[in-house]
């Protein structure tokens, strides 16, 4: 039965940078459902930020594809979440709009980029949320606050109307508490859209199932190496136990190529961003300012005033990775290094239907606490790889450390978005039960 | 000193939509930014949808100019500021266009066939249209109707040695175009060229963004000459852009340092890499001009340069071919130098007139109903109603109403006795051995009867009557 949705929520988290007091909805699967959208997400009517300055008053004229799915199905479109400014970020932090805190623990960063919807789901404001991920901005909120979190296959959801940071590494997903809410949710949301070229019509329609006698799980070494706090990684091989108690059975694999992926991601990451936000050059976005200067000398104050730290020193690195002479050095050998990436997990699931390692090398941070963008970026290091092989890739809470939650992470083979969603599932059954 | 030119052409295809997106392309007289959407408006999060007309169009120039496809082609993004350029990136082809290797046969200032080689063509969006409001005006205006019309730009090597060689590579390059249907030559802006010039031996310059086909040989006319100019006084010849004034004729340095670009090119996620090369067996081509050119010289056994003007325009070589059944040889002069004359003239398109009427012209004139000079004022009278947008009358109505008919040779008889008489002094110079006083006494004969009577036959019957002596 279609309606209006009404929602005041005590967004004591800052979730949400808008909220619609009054949600409309139709009929379907998804009837009077409460879905909450990452505001890097185009939403007609309803102003999409990116948690930027920049784009403080910009309403698009058009939904976004996963959003015309959503009201499609009768869901109520309830506000746009916060998140690090264009997804550049592992905390939420770099939000012109102030951080967002973690539900469960409020002196704690949810993770990004897209943590307000971590957190709002992890609040219980909403059922579910899209997310977007770009090098694990699902899946890390996902973790850090203890909830569902899905990065599809490259290619099986559309991105038209995603504000774009890195073209060729995101993909919107689902996230909400439970397996089966976030399979629902992508049921949902993929669907095949010409709009957008890069994807191949491969459209979800599953139900999870327990069933996963004989599932191989591959555990790469390198996902339990230096760097990873050791009872994260104690967690999460007590998690990998659990699965095995089922039916699975573990075989070691190796991703080699790991040891370049966080330098491959950042090169392409911004290099792609330098030009994605390129656009934005404060006269047809951002407010009105007669500066009475040439043109670029506008842009130029303009940008430098309306980004912020973190995008802005994104949008330099990328312009010198791409500039010429650097180029050949910087931009080609990420590619190269991500073709080798991508043929480590070829190899891999040669071996291994799944491949399980930690979300996260940490539990979430204080606010405030990681300060050094380098230390920040090494965060990213698990969750990048995925990106950069375009394969599906799951978090799902699987225990805590010091109180907080630390997310089990499932990779699969590209378009086997099924198979890492049951996996997840048949390990979530368990646990719950 | 050796002159070398090289070009980079622009072409607008004609496809009904843009290159990335269901936009409408034909926005003549319409409000500015009419054909808009979210991708061509660049705004956050449109993604680009490539336009298969377009790349068929491309891939069909390819082969007509016996280009290479190589087997991946792909798209980039060319990176640079520009209030007109809405993502603040063009997406272009840049290491991988689309076809490579081709060649155009020319005729040299000798008049000689020559080869000018193509090094490539490759499909880009043109960016939007800033519009600078007249006066002082403190802002200008942005029109992105233009956003995103695809354009295929085709670049040559430096094979051309003067600015007239580059007028008849465009021409014959636009001749192609229009043979192929891919391109609409009488839309502004269609086709926009860069023309890189130099002396042999000293720098290159750039002309950028001449936009017709005289303002090509003009810019490199006073290119040349600027540039000759330059080493006579000892100086040398910067390497920079410079701009063509079209209004003066003249070029002007652009400011080299701010045009100096580093575009940052890299393949553009939002696309998949181009697989087509399969696909070029498959396209059927026209007739293109040479094999036109060539079978109206066999067919019809007209001239090589009536042929050849003919052939210059597909619409001007249906033209012919709709009225050559007549008398091919006959139709060939009428249409490629009387009809095209008279065009040229009144500034008209061959489009306006009709063929039919025009083959009855050509069947009186074939029966010898009227003389050539009648002719031409029947066919004058036609083509006044035609472009005044009247009907055009039957040419054996105007012939009848004009008494324009010929003359037989009694009718006559009395108007050459006429002027015979009235002027004696040429009667005396034709006697006397002088030639020209018997075309003098025809041309006043042929006055007298407005062009009715057929000159060769009022020859014979004027000087009959001087020498007989007739009188």
């Amino acid at each position: 039965m279609a309606g209006t949705l009404q929602f005041s929520p005590d967004d004591r988290y800052n979730a949400f940078i808008t909220t619609c007091r009054e949600a409309p909805f139709g009929d379907g699967a998804l009837a009077g459902t409460a879905v909450a959208v990452k505001d890097n997400i185009s939403t007609a009517g309803i102003r999409t930020t990116c948690a930027s300055r920049i784009l403080e008053s910009y309403v698009p004229p058009y939904d976004a594809h996963v959003v015309g799915l959503l009201r499609e199905k009768g869901a109520a479109i309830v506000g746009k979440t916060n998140m690090d400014e264009f997804g550049m970020g592992t905390t939420t932090e770099t939000s012109a709009f102030g951080p967002t805190r973690n539900p469960a623990d409020p002196s704690r960063v949810p993770g990004g980029s897209s943590g307000g919807s971590a957190a709002a789901v992890a609040a219980g404001l909403v059922p579910m949320a899209l997310g977007t991920d770009t090098g694990g901005s699902i899946r890390c909120p996902a973790a850090f606050c203890g909830i569902v979190g899905l990065k599809p296959t490259y290619g099986r959801v559309s991105r038209y109307g995603l504000v774009a940071y890195a073209n060729s590494l995101e993909q919107i997903g689902p996230m909400a508490r439970t397996v089966e809410d976030v399979s629902r949710l992508m049921s949902v949301i993929a669907r095949y859209d010409p709009h957008d070229s890069t994807m191949l019509d491969r459209p979800y329609d599953h139900q999870p199932s327990a069933e996963i006698k004989g599932l191989r799980v591959g555990i790469p070494e390198e996902y339990f190496g230096e760097g990873v706090d050791p009872r994260v990684a104690g967690t999460v091989r007590d998690a990998i136990g659990v699965l095995e108690e089922l039916g699975a059975e573990t075989v070691p694999v190796s991703i080699p190529g790991m040891r370049h992926a966080l330098a491959a991601y950042y090169v392409i990451c911004t290099s792609e961003a330098s030009s994605n936000l390129a656009r934005f050059d404060g006269v047809r976005y951002g407010p009105a300012v007669d500066t009475r200067k040439s043109w670029h000398e506008a842009y130029q104050d303009l940008r430098l005033e309306l980004f912020g730290t973190e995008v802005r020193r994104r949008i330099m690195l990328g312009t010198f990775a791409l500039s010429a002479g650097y180029a050949g050095r910087y931009y080609a050998k990420a590619q190269v290094a991500r073709r080798n990436i991508k043929e480590d997990f070829e190899r891999a699931f040669c071996d291994a239907d799944v491949i399980a390692g930690p979300t996260m090398p940490t539990v979430a941070f204080r606010l405030g606490e990681k300060t050094d963008p380098l230390s920040m970026y090494l965060s990213d290091i698990l969750t990048v790889p995925a990106n950069l092989a375009g394969i599906p890739a799951i978090s799902v809470p699987c225990g805590r450390v010091d109180g907080l939650p630390v997310g089990l992470q499932l990779m699969g083979r590209q378009f086997e978005d099924e198979r890492v969603v049951d996996a997840a599932f048949a390990y979530e059954q368990e646990v719950r039960a | 000193m050796k002159t070398i030119v090289g070009l980079e052409i622009h072409v607008q295809l004609a496809t009904r939509t843009k290159l990335f997106c269901g936009c409408s392309t034909d926005y003549r007289d319409d409000e500015p930014n009419t054909h808009c959407c979210p991708v061509c408006l660049g705004l956050p999060g449109a993604l680009p949808r490539l336009n298969r007309k377009a790349v068929e169009y491309g891939l069909k120039v390819a082969k007509a100019l016996d280009m290479r496809v190589p087997e991946e082609s792909e798209f980039a993004r060319k990176n640079y500021f520009y209030p007109d350029l809405p993502k603040a990136y063009q997406i272009t082809q840049y290491d991988k266009p689309l076809a490579v290797e081709g060649t155009v046969e020319i005729e040299d200032d000798e008049g000689h066939e020559k080869i000018v080689r193509i090094t490539r063509v490759h499909l880009e969006e043109d960016p939007g249209r800033l519009v600078h409001v007249a006066g002082a005006s403190k802002y200008s205006l942005v029109d992105y109707n233009r956003s995103g019309i695809p354009l295929l730009e085709i670049v040559t090597e430096p094979d051309m040695r003067s600015p007239q060689e580059a007028r008849r590579f465009l021409n014959k390059l636009r001749t192609i175009l229009e043979y192929l249907g891919v391109f609409d030559g009488d839309r502004e802006g269609s086709l926009r060229v860069d023309a890189n010039i130099s002396l042999e031996g000293s720098e290159r310059v750039e002309v950028k963004n001449i936009s017709s086909y005289k303002g090509v040989e003009k810019a490199l006319t006073f290119e040349v000459t600027r540039q000759k100019n330059l080493l006579r006084r000892g100086q040398t010849v910067t390497r920079e852009t410079r701009h063509f004034m079209e209004g003066r004729g003249i070029t002007t340095s652009a400011r080299g340092k701010e045009e100096e670009h580093d575009y940052r090119y890299f393949p553009e996620p939002d696309l998949r890499p181009l697989r087509v090369a399969d696909r070029v067996a498959e396209i059927d081509l026209p007739e293109l001009p040479v094999a036109r050119k060539n079978r109206f010289m066999a067919q019809y056994g007209i001239s090589l340069n009536h042929a050849r003007t003919l052939t210059g325009d597909p619409k001007l070589a249906d033209f012919f071919e709709a009225v050559a059944g007549v008398d091919p040889v006959l139709a060939a002069t009428w249409v490629a130098d009387t009809l095209l004359g008279e065009l040229n003239y009144r500034d008209m398109s061959i489009a306006a007139v009709p063929a039919d009427r025009i083959a009855e012209l050509l069947d009186l004139l074939k029966s010898e109903t009227i003389t050539d000079k009648a002719g031409v004022q029947v066919l004058r009278e036609m083509l006044d109603a035609c472009a005044a947008g009247k009907p055009c009358e039957p040419p054996a109505v105007i012939v009848e109403r004009e008494g324009l008919a010929r003359a037989t040779g009694g009718e006559f008889t009395p108007i050459v006795q006429a002027v015979i008489a009235a002027n004696p002094q040429a009667v005396e110079d034709y006697r006397t051995g002088k030639k020209g006083a018997l075309n003098f006494l025809v041309g006043q004969v042929m006055k007298e009867t407005r062009g009715r009577a057929d000159p060769r036959e009022l020859g014979r019957i004027v000087s009959e009557c001087l020498d007989t002596g007739g009188v």
